[in-house]
């Protein structure tokens, strides 16, 4: 059993300066869902504080409600130790509030000075609110250390510097407590290690910083003092320094957790699929790939690093025929796909060809359908699903049971529409099917986007099993960590290119994270990744 | 994710809607200074009471059932097929072209058969061609299939008043169905067996509403088929995934729809008027868009919907009859307030409904 730390404790520990921000009971309710059920936070002045829970444990919703979005059902905000009535987020801004969503609210094609000047114009003519912005934007910069070239366009500056960009908006309309919603979502590692340097910079100049995230790396990394929320519940307020992920990963969850992954080791057997020189064109005759080769072979995970948005999905398209091949070739044992010998997904998958898709939302699943009809998406011309051109309801029941059975899906009723399963068991819904047939290769998109620590070492299991099986596995992830659990070896994409290939047990962190942001740490990787990350 | 009950869903609110529609309806009837009251007996009377009201009813049941279907196939696929006016408009032509080619030779077993295959064709064909734009050249199907309607209507125009109008006398109205390419009409039938009926033009192509309803049943939702074509509406790109040729389906699921608005033609031309006349589908392929809406694409839905519209039609033309200052235009303009409160505001309710009544379904 743990031992939770009472609210109250927490601020003793610092000053007798009033906390920044200080929740008490607050209690939100949407229909019959408790979003947040007597919440108690305190964020003493001057630190960094983290918000850590599972999809739905209610973290954005507590934001919510300090930033005005929500109004709280009941309880109490005090702000720098005066009780504050915050309705919308004009409110909040005036009380020093500030934040910076997970997908950036910035006009893409408006300069960085434009953007800060968004809603303080200062009068009809443009002319005196830009200069008086330039002023405030070079002493911001000065002050906190975020440089940034005022003139430049928004949407040809990297994803990192569009934070800093969302940052400075915040600090320009005086935020002295800024709210960051899963700011590292779109970030390489390189560019979340600056992130974490502003951050810093921020905390030595005063900012109170929350952060929400669900990465327990962040909290440690970065962090003063941690809450832990859990089903619309504080569970805990902890000094980082006084904790570990393994214990805030119970926290979290309710119950012991397994954070690493056994890898087994088989040794590898014939090439089961081979990609060459594949180059493809997205609308507008944009190169997503470029000459992008790779082989997989059986009993062997290859990992694909890379932020996203840089041309993974396309890979992933063309792969599993859902894309044409427009150059280059894939080769699936005798079966040779070019240009002049198209492909689909249904052939494919006769090949032996399963696709975890990265979206599981828009193609994972349809969403109101059953999970029994779910369960046979793509293989609904298959032998589990009835006699002749039918569908049998009765034999898509029996299916979807023994798969929810098998993977622990729950609730186990095959009629639910797919929309009422958490994130984690929808995703455990399209492993099952996909894995169900023991394909001989598997092309696997993000599988553990959105899903709790619980499904996610259940997800990480049943990938590493099938390797041991003997299945090909091709593992994309924006998740650097997941690659390097899973790994055999990593193959790291930049702005359609594979920019380099290293085997797991040379695989260097910093050097992949460089390499995903384009060598130099630098380059315009990711631009165009922007709020693709969930 | 909130969900309510099925009874609220799927009988509580439409009726709700329903009420509404016909209380905001009383009110007019009111300021023009009727007795609501007396107005809905005489409704309910002309429609299910008089004699042969009740066959009239379920004669323009029957028409709605085919376009409300035909509009459901596409609703399903995620088009919206406006077009089966026209649709309907060429069946009739089909159905017209097999008579008058084979009724000399074939008895009624067979041509009865043949003549409904010629409708649907046609009316395949004319949904053919929209659907393949939409599928292989991206032009939107809304547009085209209005555009066909025109064309279809100024073909028959051509036709009726031309190569195909019956001589001797002035109206555009098309060569005759001789008796063994028509629709036995139902109080004749009965009437041989001793079971008495009052006259209407209610014929046997409601039995063939009814199978047609059990075919898309079966075809929606127990066929592999039907199951990629609602995986292609409710999400394209899961349907991508799937490996569903999109394109093709598209196609297919067109023709489906317009074979069945095509087929409305047998009710009307075949079961009634024995002929082709000019404007004969007289709106009901665009008043099938709303019953496919309110009976929400199912076929039970449709069934309860097209009865409900039929019921309106023929009680709405009582009430012109009975009361001087209600006119046919009263009847649209109920028929507009139902559509109003259950299409477009069909989700009036459902928030109140939701915080009353919302079950919580998470795992």
């Amino acid at each position: 059993m743990i031992n939770e730390t009472r609210p109250r404790k927490q601020s003793e520990a610092v000053s007798n300066m009033p906390p920044a921000v200080y929740l008490q009971n607050i209690t939100k309710t949407f229909g019959a869902v408790v979003a947040n059920d007597s919440v108690d936070l305190t964020v003493p002045t001057g630190t960094i504080h983290g918000i850590i829970g599972e999809n739905g444990a209610g973290k954005s919703t507590v934001v919510s409600i300090l930033y005005g979005f929500y109004t709280a059902d009941s309880g109490s905000i005090e702000i720098n130790g005066e009780p504050a009535t915050i309705t919308n987020s004009a409110d909040a801004i005036e009380r020093g509030i500030g934040m910076v969503h997970q997908h950036f609210m910035l006009v893409p094609n408006f300069t960085v000075l434009e953007n800060v000047m968004l809603g303080s114009e200062d009068g009809f003519f443009l002319r005196k609110g830009k200069a008086a912005t330039r002023k405030e934007l070079q002493r911001l910069s000065d002050e906190y250390g975020l440089d940034v070239d005022p003139d430049a366009v928004v949407e040809t500056l990297p994803v990192g510097i569009q934070q800093r960009v969302e940052i400075l908006k915040a600090l320009r309309r005086g935020a002295r407590i800024l709210i960051l919603d899963e700011p590292t979502g779109v970030l390489t590692p390189d560019e979340t290690d600056r992130f974490f340097d502003i951050l810093r910079g921020l905390r030595a100049q005063g900012v109170t910083v929350l952060l929400i995230t669900h990465k327990l790396r962040e909290i440690m990394e970065v962090t003063d003092g941690v809450s832990v929320m859990r089903r619309g519940k504080m569970v805990a307020h902890k000094q980082t320094s006084e904790t570990t992920r393994e214990e805030l990963a119970e926290l979290m969850v309710g119950r012991r957790v397994e954070l690493t992954t056994p890898r087994i080791h088989v040794d590898t057997g014939p090439i089961a699929l081979e990609a060459r020189n594949l180059t493809w064109h997205g609308a507008r005759g944009v190169a997503r790939l470029r000459n992008v080769s790779l082989i997989l072979r059986a009993g062997e995970i290859l990992g694909l690093a890379g932020v996203s948005g840089n041309g993974q999905s396309e890979l992933l398209d063309v792969l599993s025929g859902i894309a044409p091949v427009q150059e280059g070739q894939i080769i699936i044992g005798n079966r040779i796909i070019n240009n002049n010998t198209p492909t689909d997904p249904a052939e494919l998958r006769g090949l032996g060809v399963a696709h975890v898709p990265e979206d599981r939302h828009k193609r994972g699943l349809v969403l109101p359908f059953e999970a029994r009809e779910n369960a046979v998406l793509g293989y609904h011309t298959g032998p589990n699903t009835g006699e002749g051109r039918f569908l049998s309801p009765r034999a898509l029941q029996g299916h979807c049971e023994t798969l929810m059975e098998r993977f622990d899906i729950r609730p186990t009723n095959p009629k639910l529409a797919a929309a009422g399963f958490s994130g984690g068991n929808q995703q455990k819904l399209v492993m099952a099917r996909e894995i169900e047939p023991e394909p001989s290769i598997m092309l696997i998109g993000q599988p553990t986007r959105g899903v709790d620590i619980g499904g996610i070492s259940f997800i990480h299991a049943e990938i590493m099993a099938r390797k041991a099986a003997g299945c090909a596995i091709l593992l994309v992830s924006v998740e650097l960590d997941e690659i390097m659990a899973l790994s055999d070896r990593i193959a790291v994409m930049n702005a359609g290119e594979i920019v380099g290939e290293t085997t797991r047990d040379n695989a260097d962190y910093r050097q992949i994270g460089l390499m995903m942001a384009g060598v130099s740490g630098t380059g315009d990787a990711g631009i165009s990744g922007m709020g693709d990350t969930a | 994710m909130t969900r309510l009950p099925a009874w609220i869903e799927y009988l509580l609110i439409p009726l709700m809607n329903l009420t509404l529609a016909f209380a905001v309806a009383a009110v007019v009837v009111m300021l023009i200074g009727e007795n609501p009251i007396d107005a809905l007996t005489v409704m309910i009377n002309g429609a299910f009471v008089y004699e042969g009201a009740l066959g009239y009813t379920l004669y323009y049941t029957t028409s709605l059932i085919f376009t409300g279907l035909a509009v459901s196939v596409a609703f399903h696929a995620s088009l919206f097929n406006i077009g089966a006016e026209g649709q309907a408009y060429l069946g009739g032509l089909g159905a017209l072209l097999v008579a008058l080619m084979l009724q000399d030779w074939l008895p009624m077993i067979l041509m009865i058969p043949l003549c409904i295959i010629g409708a649907a064709a046609f009316g395949a064909l004319w949904a053919l061609i929209p659907g393949w734009l939409q599928a292989y050249r991206g032009s939107h199907i809304v547009i085209t299939t209005i555009m066909f309607n025109f064309i279809g209507a100024g073909i028959m125009v051509g036709l009726l008043s031309g190569s195909l109008m019956r001589p001797g006398q002035s109206n555009p109205e098309s060569l005759l169905f001789e008796d063994n390419a028509r629709m036995p009409q139902l109080h004749n039938l009965l009437g041989e067996f001793g079971i008495e009926l009052g006259r209407s033009p209610l014929n046997l192509s409601i039995v063939f509403a009814a199978l047609a309803c059990f075919g898309v049943w079966l075809l929606i939702w127990r066929t592999r088929w039907g199951y990629a074509l609602r995986t292609m509406g409710a999400s394209e790109p899961a349907a991508h995934y799937a490996g569903v040729p999109v394109p093709r389906m598209i196609v297919t699921a067109m023709c489906i729809s317009g074979a069945l608005a095509g087929m409305m033609a047998i009710n009307t031309v075949m079961g009634d008027q024995g002929k082709v006349t000019l404007g004969f589908p007289a709106g009901f392929g665009f008043t099938g868009i709303a019953v496919a809406l309110m009976g929400r694409s199912h076929p039970v839905g449709i069934i309860l919907a097209a009865l409900l519209f039929g019921a309106l039609l023929q009680g709405g033309s009582e009430l012109d009859f009975e009361f001087q200052t209600i006119t046919r235009e009263m009847v649209l303009l109920i028929q507009g307030l139902i559509i109003l409160f259950s299409g477009a505001l069909s989700l009036m309710f459902v928030p109140w409904m939701e915080r009353r009544f919302a079950r919580k379904e998470i795992a």
